[in-house]
């Protein structure tokens, strides 16, 4: 009897309990059978992602509330879940050849990336303040890890350590705003805060709760790499191995945004002024930052980094609407950033010359000569980047800035469309690159599972415009379920 | 209707260019296929546009040919259609289309396969741009030409090819994001952004104002209108033949399209008050850049100077409001594709020879060059806008739309075309008159099959409209005259609203 009553609590978290139960799995299977099991680990892991997404997809429709009210799967939460899952997988998937390639395989690598996931998913149904730090630290722990994983490399660990350092400071701020925020509403849960958020009464508000939401905030823009804490991601995005940074690019951004928007949507709606004009500033700020700073790089991970952090002030600008368009936009930003940003990282592990992996942006000259299909899909993606029509970064950019307007933030706007235009400049350098300039020493054939990556996420972003509703309409029903 | 024919020759480029995007090699065999294959796409594109050129009726006023279906989530549909202001444009385009393709036959010769694969592209952006009846489908068609032409500046333009083809794509960009943010507020206000419903649509004032400015920021960027106009001798100087064609004859009138699509039916109070800025602007770009086309060393410097000139009249008709004026601008815009395609084409004829666009580098080619000389005058003549050309038309038709409304503004202008004459014909006589002395002329030879092949229908063509302008000034009229009507009743509604308040 007590068992089968437990059973539909445990029902919802089943993707994490799935992914962790296999993660220990398989760190026994590796301790004991050393580094021959590598590729198989490799696959079980990506099998594993691929069963806790199905799983994800089956779960009873609805809202599912357990454990006390801390964790939920509501519509928000099954289609980032479905997001990073994906862009988990593929990390791994882009990362066999190189790690083969560079000798620098452990098969503790793939069980990393399956434990921050386990950590991202729990973030993303977090629904408390203390579920919201448990994923966290999960998430966040690993990829200290992983970003330290070669360990012969100083780069790499200067990069771990530095992350470390850094994240360990941001955790500490979340968890003190987190204890400002308990000790003004007595509460930890979201509704909750909510709730005694309201009866502050309306134009009053409470500096204490403010105070609290402003450290809290502090942690998400570290963990999503918004100005002004974006100082770690050029450094960490440019001394990990380059798999680890694509890997960084796309699904822990992803957990982080969804713990952003969840936290103050559901728990600050009654201090909207408040959060918005720190939401406000943020994106303005990031956007700027990753337009103007990535103009003098000349390293095309360190560009990609100054990108990421334009890019998530972009999806801040939905938020920043605090409706639930915005909230759609954010949806559909995200979705379409992970496919852009795991497409351009298969071309950029796909550089390597004489054996050695190459890094700077002028090692791409005339690649539009000597590996045509690539260039062409890579230029795709640069565009679709750019945010030009018709390709899908134009749809994601329409869509937040859209919500924007609604809700009135034409500064915000105006800002963020010219930042656009600034950030298309680096992005055409790098065309001009491929396409104006005289072939280099081409490139080492691009192996299979890249390839794949590349066509996939570039005929997605180029023939996004063909069919866009299923997306559009998947992002407005998962926005939905937060109001 | 049986078939979706604005769809047809929209996507028909496209099947063109996947086709080419799908042959293997780079050996001379696929160089002739991808010619032929762009050439056959491109002729069978002209003509569809000519069915419908036929089946359209010029007595109505509406949208014809309409398709309409699904797209995003919403109202935002996939929704097209063309009246009597858009279907010239699109002709223009087809038309123009195969001249390029035989233009670019012999002088491209590298990474052929791709020039031909953004031209078809291009083409396909740019008649969607004039049969959108949705603006998210047109800003999709609109920007979304950025692309292929800043390949075809930056992979086959001259030696300043970088910079002009990054000025070209940030200038136009830049105007177009603001656009992009006034669509949306559209959105909002009419919850709709279907081309016919917002045309019915009574935008607030406040709204009018600014998003008739972030209009006119995109537009004005793209026409262009002095003072945004400094991408366009950059970007013409550098671009291959067949590119400044394009850049000339079509792109630039997207954004007197756009003027007259958008700017003007959809905020009428907002274009009657700021009318005198565009006036004012008109003005400058017809006198000041004529004088500056005065003092150029490069034939396609000077030409691209003429055409911001040009479009001063344009811009000037389009807000005089007045039935002459509008569909002046029209004829002036068709007529100006004509005749600078035509021009580009005369100067890329001599630099296929010589490898220099400098005027001093030529002189007296009338002795060895007598078909050149003939067709070179008549696009000159047309250029300097001389009775009988359809030059004179379209600036004749501005001008007495203009006066009617403003007599300065109309009287300034007119010198204007004292100046075009001024410098066209400077142009041509240091170009074709005179003695033959330089020794490296000595040989030039006269316009091939292929050069008469291209050239010839527009000398025809200039000259059939110039003497009877009427096919073009009557496929616009219903059109024309219910943009106006409407505007008048707009403006009316919002005097009496005014008079009611005071």
């Amino acid at each position: 009897m007590n068992e089968t009553a437990e059973l539909p609590a445990l029902l919802p978290a089943l993707p994490e309990i799935v992914l962790a139960v296999g993660a220990m799995v398989l760190l026994m299977v590796g301790a004991f059978r050393d580094e021959r099991a590598i590729k198989g680990i490799d696959g079980a892991a990506i099998l594993l992602l691929i069963v806790a997404g199905v799983i994800v997809a089956l779960l009873p429709a609805g809202k599912l509330v357990t454990f006390d009210g801390s964790f939920v799967v509501d519509g928000f939460a099954r289609f980032l879940k479905l997001l990073t899952l994906t862009g988990s997988a593929t990390a791994i998937l882009m990362s066999s050849h190189y790690l083969a390639a560079e000798k620098s395989q452990r098969f503790e690598y793939s069980i990393l990336i399956l434990l921050s996931t386990t950590g991202m998913l729990m973030l993303i149904s977090a629904a408390d303040l203390i579920a919201l730090y448990l994923g966290l630290e999960l998430m966040s722990l690993a990829l200290y890890v992983v970003a330290a994983i070669n360990r012969d490399s100083v780069r790499s660990t200067e990069a771990g350590l530095k992350y470390f350092v850094l994240g360990a400071l941001s955790s500490g701020m979340l968890l003190y705003g987190a204890s400002l925020v308990y000790g003004f509403t007595g509460t930890v849960t979201f509704a909750g805060i909510a709730k005694a958020a309201s009866q502050f009464g309306p134009g009053h508000t409470n500096l204490g709760l403010v105070f609290g939401l402003v450290f809290l905030f502090a942690g998400f823009c570290f963990k999503v790499s918004a100005v002004p804490f974006h100082m770690w991601t050029p450094d960490v995005y440019e001394g990990a191995p380059t798999p680890i940074t694509a890997f960084f690019a796309a699904a822990p951004k992803v957990a982080g945004i969804a713990m952003f928007v969840r936290t103050t949507i559901v728990a600050f709606p009654g201090i909207l002024t408040q959060w918005q004009q720190i939401v406000v500033f943020v994106a303005i700020a990031s956007m700027a930052l990753g337009a103007f700073a990535a103009i003098g790089q000349r390293n095309i991970k360190r560009l990609m980094a100054y990108s990421s952090i334009g890019h998530m002030g972009f999806a801040l600008v939905g938020l920043a609407a605090g409706t639930q368009e915005g909230v759609q936009g954010v949806l559909i930003y995200m979705t379409i950033y992970v496919a852009m940003t795991l497409g351009t990282f298969a071309c950029i592990l796909s550089m390597r010359r004489d054996g050695q992996m190459v890094e700077d942006i002028s090692d791409l000259a005339g690649l539009a000569r000597t590996k045509p299909a690539m260039a062409f899909f890579l230029a795709l993606l640069l565009f679709s980047l750019a945010g030009i029509p018709p390709l899908a970064g134009f749809f994601a950019k329409f869509y937040v800035f859209l919500a924007a307007i609604k809700a009135g933030l034409f500064t915000l706007a105006v800002i963020g469309v010219v930042t656009s235009v600034v950030s298309a400049y680096y992005y055409l350098t790098i065309v001009k690159i491929m396409y104006f300039e005289e072939p280099a020493k081409p490139f080492e054939p691009m192996p299979h599972e890249l390839r794949a990556v590349l066509a996939v996420t570039g005929l997605f972003n180029l023939l996004f415009f063909v069919y866009p509703s299923p997306l559009v309409e998947a992002a407005n029903a998962a926005a939905k379920s937060l109001f | 209707m049986s078939w979706p024919i604005l769809s047809v020759t929209i996507f028909l480029p496209l099947v063109g260019a996947l086709l080419i995007m799908m042959m293997r090699g780079d050996g001379e065999a696929e160089k002739r296929n991808a010619r032929w294959i762009a050439l056959w796409a491109t002729l069978i594109t002209f003509a569809i546009s000519l069915i419908l050129l036929y089946r359209f009726d010029p007595s109505s006023p509406e949208f014809q040919f309409v398709e309409k279906r699904p797209w995003l989530a919403g109202t935002i549909t996939y929704h097209l259609g063309v009246d009597g202001i858009s279907l010239p444009f699109v002709v223009l385009t087809t038309a123009l289309m195969p001249v390029c393709i035989i233009a670019s036959w012999l002088p491209i010769q590298h990474r052929v396969k791709e020039y031909m694969v953004a031209f078809l592209a291009l083409e396909t952006l740019m008649v969607g741009t004039f049969s959108a009846l949705d603006l998210v489908v047109f800003y999709l068609f609109f920007e979304g030409g950025l692309i292929p032409m800043f390949l075809i500046i930056g992979i086959w333009g001259g030696p300043r090819r970088v910079y002009a083809s990054f000025k070209f794509f940030l200038y136009t960009l830049l105007g177009s994001v603001l656009m992009l943010l006034a669509i949306m507020a559209m959105y909002w206000d009419a919850g709709t952004t279907e081309i016919p419903a917002l045309l019915r649509h009574g935008f607030p004032r406040s709204l009018q104002t600014w998003a008739w400015l972030a209009f006119f920021a995109s537009f004005a960027v793209k026409l262009p209108m002095w003072p945004v106009h400094t991408w366009l001798p950059d970007a013409h100087v550098e671009a291959p033949t067949a590119g400044s064609v394009i850049l000339a004859a079509i792109l630039l009138k997207m954004g007197g399209y756009g003027f007259l699509r958008f700017s003007l039916p959809m905020f009428p109070a907002a274009s009657h008050d700021l009318a005198p800025l565009v006036f004012a602007l008109s003005i400058v770009a017809v006198i000041y850049t004529s004088l500056v086309a005065l003092v150029q060393e490069d034939m396609k410097k000077l030409i691209a100077y003429s055409s911001v000139g040009h479009m001063g009249f344009v811009t000037m008709g389009i807000f005089a409001a007045t039935t002459q004026g509008i569909a002046g601008g029209i004829f002036q815009m068709i007529s100006h594709g004509i005749v600078s395609a035509a021009l580009f084409l005369c100067v890329g004829v001599v630099y296929d020879r010589m490898h220099t666009r400098e005027i001093a580098a030529y002189g007296g080619l009338v002795n060895r060059m007598p078909l050149y000389a003939a067709a070179f005058m008549v696009f000159t003549l047309a250029n300097v806008g001389l009775p009988g050309t359809t030059g004179f038309i379209g600036e004749f038709l501005t001008l007495i739309g203009t006066f009617r409304v403003n007599t300065w503004v109309a009287t300034l202008a007119t010198t204007g075309t004292i100046l075009s004459a001024a410098y066209a014909l400077w142009l041509y006589r240091k170009v074709i008159f005179g003695a033959l002395v330089k020794p490296s002329l000595a040989a030039i030879k006269d316009l091939d099959y292929r050069e008469i092949i291209t050239l010839g229908p527009l000398v025809v063509l200039t000259i059939l409209f110039g003497i009877y302008p009427k096919p073009v000034l009557e496929m616009s009229a219903a059109s024309v005259a219910q943009l106006l009507e409407n505007y008048e009743r707009a403006l009316g509604a919002a005097k009496s609203a005014a008079l009611l308040i005071h």
